[in-house]
C-alpha cells in the first residue's frame, strides 16, 4: 500500500512537470491559437541562461527574475521579428517556423552550454516545512508555484482588460481591430508571457530532472498530451491533464503493463479519452454557426 | 485555395507534354551520369516523395492534420522487412502487402480521427508516432521485429546487367528504375483519384464540411477512406525505403521522421501532387547542406534555412509557382486591367482581389 | 673483364632490385597518397544523441595535433566527419558518400549500434575497414565472418558479466533490481549480466524495469525497485538518468549495493550533480582515467591531455569523458597507421589493426590495447572501482576475459 501511495505521489510530482509546460502551451494557444512546438526548447534555453547567471555568482532569486524578464523580452522579440512575416500565412506554415525555432534553440543550447549534465539549484531548502512524507521540499514548492501561476493566469485572462483584449485578439482578430485592439502587439505580449512561463517551468523542472539540452524533449510531448487532454483552451485543464498523465503513467508502469509498454498504453488511453470527449476533459465545446 | 489538377481551365498545354517527355528521358538517363551513391540519394528522394504525397492527400487535400505519418512509414517498412527476411517473400511483392496493411490501419485510425479536429487530431497522431518505436522494441514481438537490433536485409540484385555510358547497371541503378516506376504509378494513381469527384469531395470536406455533408457526401466514410489511402501511400514508401536502405530498426522511425514529413509537405506546397518532389528534395538534401556549413550546430542551420524558406514561400514551392503562373496568364492580366466583375466565374488570383478591393 | 662485368651486373641488378622494392613498398588504396591519408567518420552532430558529437570534434583536434607535428610518415591526415543524426538510414547514406564519393581509405569510429549494424554488410562487401567502432556491442569482434569490422572499447556484455561475477562472489543471496534503458545498449548490458549469473539469474533478479530516453525521469522505476525488496542494484543508465537514479535512491532512503555502468561513471558529470555523498559506495568498472577524478590531477597522461585540449580543442568540455575517449581512440588509429608505414592498403590497415600491442596514457595502469588475427577486441581489460566520496578507488584484480 505504501508503495502504491508513493507511486501516486511520484506521479503527481511528474504531473506537475508536465502541467507546467502544458500551462505555457495553453498560454500561447489562448493568445495566438497556435501550438508552439518550440516551447520546450525555449524553456531549456532560458534555464541555461539562469544557470549561467548563477554560475557567475548571482543569487538565485536575482537570476530567476532576470531570466524571467529576459525570456519575456525574447518572446516578444521572437513574435515581432520572426513570426510577424508569417502571421497571415496558413497554420502549417507557422508550424514549420516553430519547428525551425525548435531546431535552432536546441542546437544553440548544445553549442553554447555543452551537453554535460548540470545540476540546477532548487529555491526550496531541503529540510523546510515544505517537505512531507511523500513529497520532497522541491516537489511541494514546484506544485505551489504552479498553482500560483495558474491562479495568476486565470485572473489575468478573466479580470484584466489586457487579458480580455488578448483573448479577443486571438478569437476574432478582425473584430478586435475594429474596437481598437492592437492585435499584433497582443500576440507579441502573449508570446512574451508564454516564454516567461516556459522559463519558469524549466527552472522548476531542472533541479529534479537535471539540466541538459534535451531536458524538455520528452517532457514537451507529454505536455502536449496533457494540454489537449485537459482542453487546450483551459489552463486548469492543462494542469489537471498533466497530473492525470503523470499518475496514469506511473501506475501503468508499476502495476498494469510494465515499463516497456507504459508509454504506448498511456497514449492509447489519452487518444481514447479524446475520442470520447473531443474537446478534452475540460475544454470548451466549440459550436459553430452553419 | 488550391487549384484542382486536371480541371477544365487547367488542361495542360502541348508544351507541358513535351516538357514532361523530356523530363522522363532525363530521368531515365540520369542514373548513368552520376555515381552509385548519388543514385542511392535519388532513390531516397523518390521514396520520401511518395511518403509526402501520402501525407498531402490527408492533410493538404482533406485538411486532417497528421503528425504521425512516420508511424505508417515504419509499419510499411517493417512489414516489408519481416516478409522479406522471415518469410522469404521477393521484395517487389512486399509493396502491395505493406500498402494493404497500412490502408487497413489507416482506415481504423480514421474512426477516432472523425471525432477529433485540428490540434486534437494532430496530438492523437503524434501519440501514434511516439508509440511505434516502443512497440517495435517490445520483447514479445522481438522474434518478428528483431527488437532493438532491427533487421538487416539483402539488397536485391539487378535481374540483368549491361553498361551504358560506361557505367554498369548496378543494384542501385536497378532500384532507381524500380523506385521510379513505383513512384510514377503512385503519382498517377493519386492524380486520377484527386482530379475527379473524389478530389472535389475531399477539398469540399476540408473547406466546408457542413456544406459537404448537406450535399450528400458521406463524411465519415470519406474521411476514414482518405486516412486509409494516405496511410497506404506512406506505407508503400516505407516498404520501398526498407528495400533501398536494406535495414530497419526502431531508431530509424522516431518522431523526427513524422515531423520531417510534415515539414517536407509544407515546403513542397499543401494540396499539390508535384510539390511532394520539392518537399522530398528539401528533407533529403538540406540536412547535408547544413552539415557542411556547421559541425557545431547543423540543426540550427537547418532551422534557419527552413524559416527563411517559409518567409519566401509561405504556401510552399508549388504555392509560389501557382501564384507566378496565375500572374502571367493572359486572362488574369486582362481581368486586372478591366477590374473585378461582379458575378464573374473566372477563377482569379488572390492578389487580384486584395489589390482591387479597396471599395 | 669478366669480373667487372659480373660486378656491374650485380650492382645493376641490386640497384634495380632496390628501386623495385622501394616502389613495391609504397602501396596505396584509394584514399592514401604520398602526402595524404583520407579518413572518414560519421557522428551524431544533431538529434537526440548529439552529446556524442564532441567525440568527432576531439578526434579532429587530435589529428590537427598530429598534422601540426608533421603527420604520419610524412603524410597529413584528412579527416572527413559527417552528421548522421543517429538515424541509421542517414548513416548508410553518409558512409556511402565517404566510401564512394570522398573515397576515404577507411571509415573510423562510426558511432551507434544501429548505425553500425546498418553499414556492417556494406563495409565488408566493399572491403573497406570499419575500424574501432564507437559502440560497446559485442558483435563487432567477429573476424571470421566480418574481417573488416573491429570494435575498440570493452564491450557491454563483458562488463555485465564482471558485475555478475562479483555479486556471486561477494553476495550470493542478493536480491537484485535492474534499471535499464530500453534500447540496444541497455539490453546488451542486461544480457551480459544475466548470462553471468547463469541459472541463478531468475531467482536473484527480483525486478527488471526499463525507461525510454523520452521519459522525464526514472522516479517511478526507482520506487518500483525499492518496493520489490531489492538490496542490490544494477544501474544501466546514461549520465542524466544515472544522476537522477542516484539522487532518487538517496531521497527515498534506499541504500542497495549499487553497480553503475561505466558509461555513466564520471565524477564530474554524474556523481557531482547527483550528490557526492549520495554516491558513496557505488561500484563500477573502469578502463580509462576519469578527467574529473582528483586522483589523476597530477598524472602525466591526463596533464598532457589537458594541454592538448587547451591548445587544439579549447571549446571542448574538460569534464566530458567523451573527450578522453576521442583522444584515446584517435591515438590508437594513429598507431595503426604508423605501423602501416608505406603500405597503405586497406588490407594492411586491417592487418596492422589486428596486430596491436600498446598502452594509452589515458588508460588505467594495467589496461592495454591488444589485438591479434583471432582477437578483434582491442580493449578488454577492466578493473572494479568503488567510489569513496571523492574519487574512484580501484580494487580487486584486473579482469581479462581473453586471458591475455
Amino acid at each position: 500500500m505504501e508503495a502504491f501511495v508513493h507511486q501516486i505521489f511520484s506521479g503527481l510530482a511528474n504531473g506537475c512537470i508536465y502541467g507546467s509546460i502544458a500551462l505555457a502551451l495553453v498560454m500561447i494557444y489562448q493568445a495566438t491559437h497556435h501550438l508552439n512546438f518550440a516551447q520546450g526548447e525555449m524553456a531549456t534555453f532560458s534555464t541555461f541562461i539562469a544557470w549561467a547567471l548563477i554560475q557567475r555568482g548571482l543569487p538565485y532569486w536575482l537570476a530567476f527574475l532576470l531570466t524571467f524578464g529576459i525570456s519575456f523580452a525574447a518572446g516578444v522579440l521572437i513574435q515581432r521579428i520572426i513570426l510577424r512575416p508569417v502571421e497571415k500565412a496558413p497554420v502549417l506554415t507557422n508550424v514549420n517556423v516553430f519547428i525551425g525555432l525548435l531546431l535552432i534553440f536546441n542546437a544553440l543550447s548544445g553549442w553554447i552550454f555543452d551537453h554535460t549534465v548540470k545540476a540546477f539549484p532548487s529555491p526550496f531548502p531541503q529540510e523546510s516545512a515544505l517537505k512531507t512524507a511523500y513529497f520532497s521540499a522541491h516537489e511541494s514548492g514546484s506544485f505551489l508555484v504552479m498553482l500560483a501561476v495558474l491562479l495568476a493566469l486565470y485572473a489575468f485572462f478573466r479580470f484584466t482588460p489586457v487579458g480580455l483584449a488578448m483573448r479577443a485578439a486571438a478569437q476574432n482578430p478582425e473584430s478586435a481591430r475594429l474596437v481598437g485592439i492592437r492585435v499584433s502587439w497582443m500576440l507579441a505580449v502573449g508570446w512574451g508571457f508564454a516564454a516567461a512561463i516556459g522559463a519558469l517551468a524549466g527552472m522548476m523542472v531542472a533541479p529534479s530532472v537535471f539540466l541538459d539540452p534535451n531536458m524538455m524533449a520528452g517532457i514537451l510531448l507529454y505536455g502536449f498530451a496533457s494540454a489537449l487532454l485537459g482542453g487546450v483552451d483551459n489552463p486548469w485543464g492543462a494542469v489537471l491533464g498533466g497530473l492525470i498523465v503523470g499518475v496514469l503513467e506511473n501506475l501503468l508502469g508499476a502495476y498494469v503493463i510494465g515499463t516497456e509498454l507504459k508509454l504506448t498504453v498511456a497514449l492509447v488511453l489519452i487518444v481514447g479519452t479524446l475520442t470520447l470527449m473531443p474537446s478534452g476533459l475540460f475544454g470548451k465545446r466549440v459550436v459553430t454557426r452553419v | 485555395m488550391s487549384a484542382l489538377p486536371g480541371s477544365h481551365d487547367q488542361r495542360p498545354a502541348k508544351w507541358v507534354w513535351i516538357a514532361g517527355a523530356l523530363l522522363l528521358v532525363a530521368a531515365l538517363v540520369l542514373p548513368f551520369l552520376v555515381k552509385n551513391y548519388r543514385v542511392f540519394q535519388f532513390n531516397l528522394v523518390l521514396v520520401y516523395a511518395i511518403a509526402i504525397l501520402g501525407l498531402n492527400i490527408l492533410t493538404g487535400f482533406n485538411g486532417q492534420i497528421s503528425l504521425g505519418h512516420g508511424a505508417f512509414y515504419a509499419i510499411g517498412a517493417y512489414a516489408a522487412a519481416v516478409l522479406m527476411d522471415r518469410v522469404g517473400m521477393p521484395y517487389w511483392l512486399t509493396l502491395p502487402f505493406s500498402g494493404a496493411l497500412c490502408f487497413l490501419l489507416g482506415f481504423l485510425m480514421g474512426f477516432p480521427a472523425l471525432r477529433l479536429a485540428g490540434h486534437y487530431l494532430a496530438v492523437a497522431t503524434l501519440a501514434l508516432a511516439l508509440a511505434i518505436p516502443q512497440l517495435l522494441k517490445y520483447k514479445h514481438l522481438e522474434h518478428y521485429t528483431g527488437g532493438v537490433q532491427g533487421i538487416v536485409l539483402v539488397k536485391p540484385d539487378p535481374p540483368f546487367t549491361f553498361r551504358l555510358l560506361d557505367q554498369p547497371f548496378s543494384a542501385d541503378r536497378w532500384l532507381y528504375f524500380f523506385t521510379l516506376a513505383v513512384t510514377i504509378v503512385m503519382f498517377v494513381l493519386a492524380w486520377n483519384l484527386l482530379r475527379g469527384r473524389v478530389g472535389r469531395a475531399l477539398i469540399a470536406i476540408r473547406d466546408h464540411p457542413i456544406a459537404a455533408a448537406a450535399m450528400g457526401i458521406n463524411l465519415p466514410m470519406f474521411k476514414s477512406l482518405t486516412f486509409g489511402v494516405s496511410a497506404a501511400f506512406t506505407g508503400v514508401a516505407g516498404a520501398l525505403g526498407a528495400v533501398v536502405i536494406a535495414f530497419v530498426s526502431p531508431d530509424s522511425f522516431t518522431v523526427t521522421l513524422s515531423i520531417f514529413l510534415l515539414v517536407g509537405m509544407v515546403v513542397g506546397g499543401l494540396a499539390s501532387i508535384t510539390g511532394a518532389f520539392f518537399g522530398a528534395i528539401f528533407i533529403q538534401f538540406v540536412p547535408n547542406i547544413a552539415d557542411e556549413l556547421s559541425k557545431s550546430a547543423p540543426a540550427a542551420i537547418y532551422g534557419v534555412l527552413l524559416i527563411m524558406l517559409m518567409y519566401l514561400m509561405p504556401t510552399g514551392v508549388m504555392g509560389m509557382v501557382r501564384r507566378l503562373w496565375a500572374r502571367w496568364q493572359p486572362g488574369a492580366r486582362r481581368a486586372r486591367m478591366r477590374g473585378v466583375q461582379p458575378g464573374s466565374s473566372v477563377p482569379v488570383s488572390h492578389d487580384h482581389l486584395t489589390k482591387e478591393s479597396a471599395t | 673483364m669478366k669480373f667487372k662485368h659480373f660486378s656491374l651486373t650485380i650492382a645493376g641488378v641490386a640497384a634495380a632490385a632496390i628501386s623495385l622494392s622501394a616502389l613495391a613498398q609504397k602501396k596505396y588504396d584509394t584514399g592514401a597518397t604520398d602526402t595524404e591519408i583520407k579518413i572518414g567518420d560519421t557522428k551524431p552532430y544533431s538529434g537526440p544523441a548529439s552529446a556524442y558529437g564532441t567525440i568527432g570534434k576531439a578526434i579532429a583536434a587530435y589529428f590537427d595535433k598530429i598534422n601540426a607535428e608533421g603527420g604520419i610518415n610524412g603524410r597529413k591526415i584528412k579527416f572527413i566527419s559527417l552528421d548522421d543524426g543517429y538515424n541509421p538510414a542517414k548513416t548508410v547514406e553518409q558512409v556511402r558518400k565517404l566510401v564512394e564519393e570522398d573515397e576515404v581509405l577507411f571509415v573510423f569510429n562510426p558511432l551507434g549500434t544501429p548505425s553500425n549494424t546498418a553499414i556492417h554488410k556494406y563495409m565488408n562487401q566493399k572491403k573497406v575497414p570499419q575500424l574501432f567502432v564507437a559502440t560497446g556491442a559485442t558483435k563487432w569482434g567477429n573476424p571470421k565472418e566480418y574481417p573488416w569490422t573491429m570494435g575498440w572499447q570493452p564491450n557491454y556484455q563483458t562488463e555485465g558479466k564482471i558485475y555478475a561475477a562479483h555479486i556471486l562472489e561477494t553476495k550470493p543471496n542478493a536480491k537484485i533490481g535492474v534499471l535499464y534503458q530500453n534500447d540496444d545498449y541497455g539490453k546488451d548490458y542486461l544480457k551480459g549480466f544475466e548470462d553471468g549469473l547463469g541459472d541463478k539469474a531468475k531467482t536473484m533478479i527480483v525486478s527488471k524495469v526499463s525507461y525510454e530516453v523520452t521519459d522525464p525521469n526514472v522516479d517511478s522505476q526507482m520506487l518500483s525497485l525499492k518496493g520489490a525488496g531489492a538490496d542490490t542494484f544494477f544501474n544501466i543508465t546514461t549520465p542524466k538518468f544515472a544522476a537522477q537514479a542516484i539522487k532518487k535512491a538517496a531521497e527515498i532512503g534506499w541504500k542497495p549495493t549499487h553497480y553503475l555502468n561505466n558509461v555513466s561513471a564520471s565524477v564530474g558529470s554524474v556523481l557531482t550533480p547527483a550528490g557526492l555523498d549520495n554516491s558513496v559506495g557505488i561500484i563500477t568498472t573502469q578502463y580509462g582515467k576519469d578527467p574529473t577524478d582528483p586522483q589523476w590531477a597530477n598524472d602525466k597522461g591526463m596533464q598532457d591531455w589537458k594541454a592538448w585540449m587547451a591548445k587544439y580543442y579549447p571549446s571542448g568540455d574538460l569534464k566530458d569523458a567523451s573527450n578522453v575517449y576521442g583522444y584515446g581512440v584517435a591515438m590508437t588509429v594513429v598507431q595503426v597507421l604508423k605501423q602501416c608505414g608505406d603500405n597503405l592498403t586497406r588490407e594492411n590497415v586491417m592487418k596492422q589493426a589486428a596486430n596491436l600491442d600498446m598502452t594509452l596514457p589515458t588508460a588505467l595502469p594495467g589496461i592495454n590495447v591488444k589485438t591479434s588475427p583471432t582477437d578483434f577486441y582491442p580493449i578488454e581489460r577492466e578493473q572494479l572501482a568503488r567510489f569513496d566520496g571523492k574519487t574512484w578507488v580501484l580494487f580487486g584484480k584486473v579482469y581479462d576475459p581473453a586471458g591475455n
